[in-house]
């Protein structure tokens, strides 16, 4: 090593016996999702303490409602049928409202605590190439989140009917009927469709775009991801006078302009919601989320620990 | 093919030049150490070589471009980078599953065999593991990946001494062999002393010395010039001069080891004498140069 090099030598780097050739792919993928997921515990943390607290509220409401109603169960009230889908309806937002929250601040840290904390120096000691990385990381506010809450919300509507019959048990009311009335099965399948379709689909602009900041942010990612929204729009507002810009997020924001199914379609069509996939604006999404997802990629190859 | 082969490596931050074209070949089966003063390019260096920065000019390490290819890469490749950087909130059990999951070479049973050695529980989380632990942890997923080199960008920064040793200790006996490449940095010059097989100086960008520790134990001399020898030694054009407890220590560079005897006691000067000299040189030339 006395001689400066003086010739680089073209040699192919499978020239030379490398790792064993079939390593797949989806390992290195798999344990990212998991290490994100031991690093993140909120994750399934928070959704399931916002299951474990509705369901403490649901338990003092049945109880006060067993006293309250005199042993006359409403559910042999047809009028008042809606009244008692309300709760498991609620518990479902709030849980999936919950996991937004979750997905929003998880995504904003998750290309930027990494270099905050230098570790990333360590994970790019590791054969895991950027873009496996970051798909990983989008795979958390994008499937893992959803999913989970999806199944939390499932459970905590089971323990909900349980917890109902429990507490109605010789008080004369109709149980039965609470469990043959309940749209167990067809509520879960709306939820189902809206975890994949909303959470999954619609908000992927909305997780690329985080990942992307979180990845380029030098400190404060929150304030960087708010801050070209208001300049686009205070922008367009000044020179146009228009919020073209604005109602357009708002949608984003607010879900598809018809993300619920009519409560009678036939079971196929909820299945397979077609007008869904038929919004420009799904696609135009999806499309916007991977420009941000390449740029991403890009700006985690070039990042170092700050 | 050598390890690691660089001709005209350039990178440069802004108006500030990092590496200066730098050329540089390092064998296989060879511990290299750089050293450098702080902001020399030592690390700018070591994060081309990694894969961690883009540069001008070509580089190949183990026959693959570092920039373009990392995630190859660092199947043969491992590095311990300037302080702990392992994530704080990783207990030590997750930190093993993991890299067994992701890196083909790992070798699950020699790093257990490695941790067994220390005080480290499996359940701990590295943040309430002390500074010397975490290198260890360090240390032991690395030494289990069967790799082809092994970088270390100040490993034992901020470890106190027995660490250090038990850590450069660990790295010769039960890891190098002469397949293994190392590449080392560090600012305590004293313990690699015996380590090494060869040496490297970077300067502002710039290698200013660069040869196997044979050649400098052949080159290098140091004198300890007996009284009233002081003129005819330095009549010998030493490339330095210092003065401990009253006596003139001069070292030479490809002066006559048995010439140099006759003025005084002669020996292998340090590593760290060495670099006082030839950089601490090139900082008087660079100033006079600016004068």
């Amino acid at each position: 090593m006395n001689t400066p090099s003086n010739a680089i030598n073209s040699s192919s780097p499978g020239s030379r016996g490398t790792a064993p050739a079939v390593f797949s792919v989806a390992r290195p993928f798999y344990w990212s999702v998991r290490r994100e997921l031991w690093e993140n515990r909120l994750v399934y943390l928070a959704p399931l303490a916002a299951a474990g607290i509705f369901l403490f509220g649901f338990v003092i409401n049945m109880i006060s409602l067993r006293y309250r109603m005199h042993g006359v169960w409403p559910v042999d009230a047809a009028p008042q049928r809606h009244g008692l889908n309300l709760p498991y309806e609620l518990s479902a937002a709030l849980i999936m409202g919950i996991a937004l929250v979750v997905g929003i601040f998880y995504s904003l840290d998750a290309l930027y605590g990494e270099r905050r904390d230098r570790s990333i120096l360590f994970w790019k000691s590791m054969p895991v190439s950027d873009r496996t990385t970051v798909l990983s990381k989008l795979a958390i506010p994008l499937v893992v989140i959803p999913v989970l809450s999806f199944a939390i919300a499932m459970v905590t509507q089971f323990i909900m009917l349980l917890l109902a019959s429990t507490v109605l048990l010789g008080s004369g009311a109709n149980i039965a009927a609470l469990w043959t009335q309940q749209p167990f099965f067809r509520f879960s399948l709306d939820l189902f469709y809206h975890m994949l379709t909303v959470h999954g689909l619609w908000y992927a602009p909305l997780y690329g775009w985080l990942l992307l900041v979180s990845a380029a942010a030098p400190r404060a990612p929150f304030v960087w991801a708010a801050l070209p929204p208001f300049v686009i729009w205070g922008v367009e507002k000044m020179a146009f006078n228009t919020t073209h810009f604005l109602s357009l997020l708002m949608v984003r924001l607010t879900g598809p302009s018809d993300p619920e199914m009519p409560r009678n379609a036939d079971f196929m069509s909820t299945l397979i919601p077609h007008h869904f996939f038929d919004q420009p604006g799904l696609w135009a999404g999806l499309a916007v989320a991977a420009v941000f997802l390449v740029v991403a990629i890009r700006l985690r190859r070039y990042r170092g620990p700050i | 093919m050598a390890c690691i082969e660089a001709r005209g490596l350039r990178k440069s931050f802004g108006t500030t030049v990092a590496l200066d074209g730098i050329n540089l070949r390092v064998e296989d089966g060879r511990i290299l150490g750089i050293i450098g003063p702080n902001g020399a390019g030592k690390t700018t260096a070591l994060n081309a070589i990694l894969g961690l920065t883009p540069y001008q000019g070509e580089l190949r390490v183990l026959g693959r471009n570092p920039w373009t290819e990392r995630d190859q890469l660092m199947r043969d490749v491992c590095f311990i980078a300037d302080v702990a950087v392992l994530p704080r909130w990783i207990r030590v059990s997750q930190a093993i599953d993991y890299v067994a999951g992701v890196h083909p070479r790992f070798d699950r049973a020699k790093a257990e065999a490695f941790l067994a050695r220390t005080t480290i529980r499996r359940d701990s989380k590295v943040k309430h593991l002390s500074k010397g632990m975490v290198a260890q942890l360090h240390l032991a997923l690395v030494m289990a990946i069967d790799a082809k080199l092994l970088v270390l960008d100040e490993p034992t920064l901020g470890l106190d001494l027995l660490y250090r040793k038990q850590f450069y200790d660990s790295l010769l006996n039960d890891y190098f062999d002469r397949n293994r490449t190392i590449v080392v940095t560090t600012h305590q010059v004293e313990e690699l002393q015996h380590v090494l097989t060869d040496l490297m100086f970077i300067d502002r960008g710039r290698i200013v010395l660069d040869c196997s520790m044979e050649e400098i134990e052949a080159r290098y001399v140091e004198l300890e010039v007996h009284p009233g020898q002081v003129a005819a030694a330095r009549a010998l054009k030493p490339l330095n001069e210092r003065q401990v407890l009253g006596r003139s220590i001069l070292l030479f560079d490809g002066v006559d080891r048995q010439q140099l005897a006759t003025l005084g006691d002669v020996h292998t000067p340090s590593i760290a004498d060495l670099f006082v000299a030839v950089v601490g040189n090139q900082a008087t030339d660079a100033k006079g140069a600016a004068v």
